[in-house]
């Protein structure tokens, strides 16, 4: 994956900073879509841990992924706002329209908790989804 | 036309389609002003034209709303009984200022509290914190001001400032409205912090959920940096996990560890972030702190709500709720007042069946308990709990089995593995009460053999099925190391309680 370059300047640029690991971890991320064992190895090296303990952090939380999944993705929450609002019920025909082109995910809360059922697609949010709305934004993702 | 057109760029304001009616009015040759969010949701996107609004609009309504004839029109904003029956102090610019303006936020009594609070001694600012009685808005109401007592009394020449802005909890979004709505308010709070305790560095922890309000908080810290020096202040984003609420746990995540929660004592206010002394109080305590340190602020703020729960809660209204929305008021009201007379009852118009009220991990309540008041003390009397005031509405359709069951599997998907009560236990309470609901399980040809001494021969009834989810419960509840384990058993036991034929098929 990583082009070798962009992961050390990506490494550096936090250099010297308080508990940077995290930062890091999303930087790379965001750039080549996954933190896979290359990475992992590069950034224990920079920042003198065991690649056992980076590993640990990366396979800990939501957010970072060890392989990249190149399909399109939508986020649906589903927590308890959202299911008093009905997303339960949607639920079927979003995965029916998103087969296996678009990665439908659950999340739990946008913050949108008045307004669901809410879904976030990159850093768009819409709210107020119906079925209809919700499966058009599946098959436009 | 030179009407000044103000419409919230809020997330949610922006999620409801907020960017298409500003685009119709710029199209008809309108300025348009993006401010805050009143945080009248059922409206958005709301339209304010000379203090009239309208909602919720949408790009065709734009002619009619610019000749006043719109039949969307609600009347004067700052007199709808949604606003004027609030008690707002936290939110008293939301609707009305630009959130990334420094001179709206001077002209609104910005930064009159962390001049005030530099004019005192640090001693005197948290003995002012601690008279207006002012309690952590997070969920657990610690004082704030023994807390930052206990931080500046420590020893250490290295002491922080966090902002716990994980608000992970379904149901609310305080956080993220102040963050995005008035994030200088936050910096003037975190910035008197600093100077209370000593602190020269402060974060905020943001979860990776809320893109706008890391980037508002961004350019607010940038605009706002040279008015809080010599303290920073530097925005760090969660990565997923719900655990990361948790101060201790939080903790661990800016450090750049896995997100797991840390035995107490040592408390975080003597052993902290990096082992130093630290102050973490929820964006919503510390967005309450200027107000308070302005001349009179403590004795309002002393006056207001019921026994030790003192000031005003932003209150948010969720779920299946016909008007939902952010209410601040003084502690003491009722869930009747808020549910019925403010929110209008269920979005679905079904009568309401349940109420959750802070988060995943609080109480679900019943019609018969609505006029429970609003209070820390008071709630925690009722087994529940007020959280970060978050409450989601349930309307007669909701299955509180199945609610019960999704308790424990969020708490098998978030806990952070440290402690066995809640690791193991909610997977065993999701195939408890799975089996509950099925009517039970038959005995299997292994715990039939001979050798299996001490296993069961005879199928367990559902009331001992149940005794044995209320064991697990109170297992998790008393031997857990954080919220997470500990009060995941208060919606499993409350819908448990009061919905028990939810449970049988």
């Amino acid at each position: 994956m990583a082009n070798t370059q962009d992961l050390a300047q990506l490494i550096a640029a936090h250099a010297g900073e308080e508990g940077a690991l995290l930062p890091i971890l999303h930087d790379v991320q965001h750039a080549f879509g996954c933190v896979d064992g290359e990475a992992e190895a590069a950034i224990a090296q920079a920042l003198n841990l065991s690649r056992a303990e980076v590993h640990g952090v990366v396979s800990f939380y939501h957010d970072f992924t060890s392989s990249n999944d190149p399909r399109p993705h939508i986020e649906l929450c589903r927590a308890e706002a959202c299911k008093a609002r009905g997303v339960e019920a949607l639920v079927d025909a979003a995965q029916a329209a998103a087969g296996e082109r678009v990665q439908l995910k659950t999340v739990y809360c946008l913050g949108l908790c008045s307004v669901g059922p809410a879904a976030r697609v990159g850093d768009a949010l819409h709210a107020r989804l119906d079925e209809a709305a919700l499966v058009a934004l599946v098959e436009q993702a | 036309m030179n009407q000044i057109v103000r419409i919230s760029d809020d997330a949610l304001s922006i999620a409801c389609g907020a960017d298409a009616v500003v685009e119709a009015f710029e199209a008809a040759g309108c300025a348009v002003e993006r401010v805050s969010s009143w945080g009248m949701h059922w409206l958005e996107p709301l339209v304010e034209i000379d203090g009239i609004g309208y909602g919720p609009a949408t790009p065709a309504d734009v002619p009619a709303m610019l000749d006043g004839t719109s039949a969307k029109s609600i009347g004067k904003i700052s007199e709808h009984p949604f606003i004027a029956r609030q008690q707002r102090l936290t939110f008293a610019r939301a609707g009305k200022t630009r959130p990334l303006s420094v001179e709206d936020y001077a002209a609104t009594g910005g930064w009159v509290g962390l001049n005030r609070a530099r004019s005192l001694e640090p001693a005197q600012v948290i003995a002012e914190v601690l008279q207006s009685g002012l309690r952590g808005r997070g969920g657990a109401g610690f004082p704030a001001g023994i807390k930052w007592k206990t931080v500046a009394e420590a020893a250490g020449a290295r002491k922080y400032i966090v902002c716990n802005a994980d608000e992970g909890d379904s149901g609310t979004f305080a956080d993220r409205m102040l963050m995005e709505g008035d994030p200088f308010q936050l910096i003037e709070g975190m910035a008197i912090a600093a100077y209370a305790v000593g602190a020269q560095q402060g974060y905020v922890y943001v979860r990776s959920e809320y893109p706008h309000a890391i980037a508002k908080l961004n350019a607010a810290i940038e605009l706002a940096a040279g008015i809080i020096a010599p303290f920073r202040i530097e925005v760090r984003v969660g990565a997923g996990a719900y655990v990361c609420g948790e101060e201790t746990s939080l903790l661990n995540s800016l450090e750049g560890k896995r997100g797991e929660v840390r035995a107490k004592p040592p408390l975080p206010a003597l052993q902290g972030l990096f082992g130093c002394p630290t102050v973490v109080n929820n964006v919503l305590t510390l967005a309450a702190v200027p107000h308070i340190l302005t001349e009179g602020g403590v004795s309002l703020y002393d006056s207001l709500g019921v026994d030790r729960s003192k000031g005003t809660m932003p209150i948010q209204l969720a779920g299946n709720i016909k008007h939902g929305g952010l209410y601040e008021i003084a502690f003491g009201i009722t869930l009747n007042e808020l549910i019925y007379d403010i929110g209008g009852g269920s979005a679905s118009g079904r009568p309401v069946k349940a109420v959750q009220v802070g988060g995943p991990l609080g109480a679900y309540i019943p019609p018969q308990q609505f006029d429970l008041r609003f209070a820390y003390e008071d709630y925690a009397q009722a087994d529940a709990l007020i959280g970060h005031a978050g409450i989601v509405v349930f309307d007669e359709s909701a299955d509180m089995g199945n609610m019960a069951r999704f308790a424990m599997e969020f708490c098998a998907a978030e806990s952070c593995g440290k402690c066995t009560p809640c690791r193991i236990g909610s997977t065993r309470g999701v195939e408890l009460i799975d089996r509950i609901r099925e009517g039970g399980r038959g005995i299997d040809a292994v715990e039939l053999l001979p050798q299996m001494h001490n296993a069961r021969k005879t199928q367990r009834s559902t009331e001992e099925d149940i005794a044995l989810l209320e064991d697990l419960c109170e297992t998790m509840k008393f031997g857990s190391l954080c919220a997470l384990g500990g009060f995941t058993p208060y919606p499993v036991l409350s819908a448990l309680r009061h919905w028990p034929e939810d449970f049988r098929r």
